[in-house]
């Protein structure tokens, strides 16, 4: 161990640690900008300056490695005069619209100017506005407000894809994607990382905010909601809520009061999703079909696999994912019975993501869905309608599509349409008693395999979140190495819950916890306290059946809520 | 993506692939296959950044991030006559700024770029150790001196007829 003093406080910390993490053991704040957890630690935006014995001048904590007997200050008045000039350089080429931003009052940079009296002027302002990219169906970029800091370059690198990166140098340096393509015609898999890891004002999802507005008060039309199962763990957030409170009950109540509008429960189609992929599983091992099969919930997974690995496109399960299943039986099945014409209804849906957004567009699913919601713009809508969130009443989801399983909840986390899919599948080969948890597959670790004897047989599988662990299963499964029967993938590390579309989270707050995780285990505790764990015992998803569907993978089951991909260029 | 067309040839194409085999394995290979592949153009086309990128596995962004960092790599061809502008201390207070600034909208192109027709490219440097000559063009090797800015018409003039 290594022996120190932060601002005279005494701390022993292993061998390698750097000041960063010796303050935070003394809990000593030190401000930081470019370095986040997991992300990135580079050193480079100098926020995080101090005073240490033995340094030539002042020091980055969150890369400078503590020593024996060092001393170290990270409050005086040098420290605190670096600071004000970092931030008021930043600030002098910073586009500072700052009452209409998105991250106003939820800016790192904001934030940090009011702590060290920045002013907004100090270096005067640099007027050359940059375009702002808007081409995406997901992410815009306003590079305008864009710090340099990079975090959104390491978190696209993180996922193995590196659309965007820095260019040219100097005062002519930007972040963005090679020559000055767009970022919608690129290998971006719209997984949104790049937006949560941002610190400013620079990146945010394409809104569809206004037209939600605007379809709420068209008398043509009626206006449906449904909300992906991680949007509950995560909207309270937006609201001063603590991280991993479960908000459901309020979210439900405050989406109704947005105007004359139903709100459904998109687990219902998770469930849905695991008898048509149980099914489908159990039939290619049955029929020597492709195996491993790989899950299709998550459009940042597709179009990554579309770009990088066509080859296995045939490996990946024909369902689609639960927002297009959702959708597609809204202006079918629910139109029907209820006779309303499909073009009358408005369907949007609440999802933690960006890429959902994409997916919307996808000409292979059929156009159902009108809109896709971000957790964010969702949070945007109900402060815009006023409504004291904190404060309101629990609703229940409407019906038909109210009560879902714990397993549909799950979904929203790395590991939880793996243990969803067990559930089911182990039910359907050993019958009653069969077992409800299977642990192994859950936690946010990048990579889990586990085998599992499933009706006799054994079953080897994989779970993967984030890309760059998904393109280490994937190699693996070609090389030969690994014989899955089936492997769960989901873009953004963790899962849903830490999805590009959920809540902007302070770099203070992800560097001191554990983020995935504390989310996660809202939707495990929903899960072990619901009455119903199982896809396959959701009653909704009977009627479906027996109304509408007839059987998994039935003809119309094929026609409605499966689908296939193909090969895509990069650029 | 590039605004010249992109005409590269067989033999140009087989040297760069051997030169990315010669370097595949090798960490921080892109820098070299970098200069290798402007040595083999005479600059570096978006196809050939594409090819690298594919080639050596890394993000086509990363390989335009390098190739527009250092100044040494070129994102457009060079002309047959070869201009540069000095942009030093001494030329830029006697004024080079306003030549490069004649230059281009004679030759209607931006520094760095290349005529349509490939006949000029125009470059900036810095210092050429022509001070007492400030502020100078040089072009093909050739220095011209003294230079205001109503002297570079005729002197492209001659290139120009050539």
């Amino acid at each position: 161990m290594i022996n120190l003093k932060i601002n005279g406080i005494p701390v022993s910390v292993p061998e390698g640690s750097t000041i960063l993490q010796a303050a935070k053991i003394a809990n000593i704040r030190i401000p930081t900008l470019c370095y986040l957890k997991d992300v990135q630690c580079v050193g480079s935006c100098r926020m995080c300056l101090v005073e240490a014995t033995g340094a030539r001048g002042l020091v980055a904590a969150c890369v400078y490695p503590v020593s024996e007997g060092m001393e170290v200050r990270t409050n005086t008045p040098r420290v605190r005069k670096s600071r004000k000039t970092t931030l008021e350089l930043i600030l002098s080429t910073h586009k500072k619209k700052c009452l209409s931003c998105v991250r106003s009052m939820n800016c790192e940079l904001q934030k940090l100017a009011l702590e060290y009296n920045a002013e907004e002027d100090t270096f005067g302002t640099d007027h050359d506005l940059k375009p702002i990219d808007d081409l995406s169906a997901s992410v815009v970029r306003d590079n305008s407000k864009c710090i340099m800091c990079t975090r959104c370059v390491a978190a696209c690198e993180h996922q193995t894809i590196g659309a965007i990166g820095p260019k040219n140098r100097g005062y002519a340096k930007v972040i963005g994607s090679p020559y000055d393509v767009s970022l919608a015609f690129t290998p971006c898999v719209n997984c949104g990382q790049c937006v949560v890891a941002c610190p400013v004002g620079a990146l945010y999802e394409k809104s569809a905010v206004a037209d939600v507005w605007g379809a709420i008060v068209d008398p043509d039309k009626q206006v449906v909601f449904f909300t992906a199962p991680s949007v509950r763990a995560t909207l309270g957030e937006a609201f001063g809520l603590p991280v991993g409170t479960n908000v459901e009950g309020k979210m439900v109540t405050a989406i109704k009061q947005l105007g004359d509008v139903k709100c459904f429960n998109m687990d219902i189609t998770a469930d849905l999703t695991i008898m048509e992929e149980a099914n489908e599983l159990l039939d290619r091992l049955k029929n020597g079909g492709k195996i491993p099969m790989f899950t299709s919930c998550c459009p940042g997974w597709i179009k990554f696999a579309e770009h990088y690995y066509p080859e296995i496109l045939p490996n990946i399960s024909t369902c689609k994912s639960p927002q297009e299943m959702f959708s597609a039986l809204l202006k079918t099945y629910y139109c029907e019975k209820h006779g309303i014409k499909p073009e009358d209804l408005y369907v949007v849906s609440v999802i933690p993501c960006t890429a959902k957004k994409f997916e919307v567009s996808r000409d292979e699913l059929g156009h159902y869905t009108d809109t896709a919601l971000t957790t964010r713009e969702l949070a945007k809508m109900i402060k815009e309608a006023g409504l004291d969130f904190a404060n309101l009443p629990d609703s229940a989801f409407d019906l038909p599509f109210g009560e879902a399983s714990g397993a549909g909840a799950i979904f929203g986390a790395t590991g939880g349409v793996m243990e969803a899919a067990l559930r089911t599948a182990s039910y359907k080969l050993g019958g009653s008693g069969a077992p409800i948890e299977f642990k192994e597959v859950r936690g946010t670790e990048g990579v889990k395999e586990a085998e599992y004897t499933v009706g006799g047989a054994t079953v080897k599988v994989a779970v993967a979140s984030g890309l760059g662990n998904a393109r280490k299963v994937i190699e693996a499964v070609k090389s030969g190495e690994k014989d899955y029967a089936f492997v769960e993938i989901m873009a953004c590390p963790g899962g849903c819950i830490n999805g590009g579309g959920q809540p902007y989270v302070h770099d203070e707050v992800r560097n001191n916890i554990d983020l995935k995780a504390v989310r996660a285990q809202a939707l495990y505790d929903y899960d072990s306290d619901s009455k119903m764990r199982c896809s396959h015992d959701n009653p909704a998803v009977e009627t479906l059946y027996k109304e509408y569907f007839g059987s998994p993978n039935s003809h119309k089951a094929h026609k409605l809520l499966h689908t296939t991909y193909s090969k895509r260029e990069k650029y | 993506m590039s605004q010249n067309l992109f005409e590269g040839t067989a033999e140009q194409m087989s040297e760069l692939l051997k030169c990315i085999e010669a370097h595949r394995d090798e960490a921080g290979a892109l820098m070299p296959v970098l200069h290798e592949a402007q040595h083999i153009y005479g600059y570096l086309p978006a196809e050939v950044q594409t090819i690298i990128a594919e080639e050596l596995g890394v993000p086509l962004a990363e390989v335009y991030g390098v190739a527009t960092f250092y100044s040494q790599f070129s994102l457009s061809p060079k002309g047959k006559h070869r201009i540069s502008v000095c942009l030093g201390t001494a030329c830029y207070v006697k004024g080079s700024d306003k030549i490069l600034e004649a230059i281009e909208k004679e030759l209607r192109i931006s520094c760095g770029e290349c005529t349509p027709d490939k006949k000029f490219s125009i470059d900036s440097c810095r210092c050429v150790g022509a001070c007492g000559l400030a502020p100078v063009m040089i072009v093909d090797g050739e220095v011209y001196g003294k230079l205001s800015a109503k002297d570079v018409a005729g002197i492209l003039d001659g290139y120009i007829k050539d």
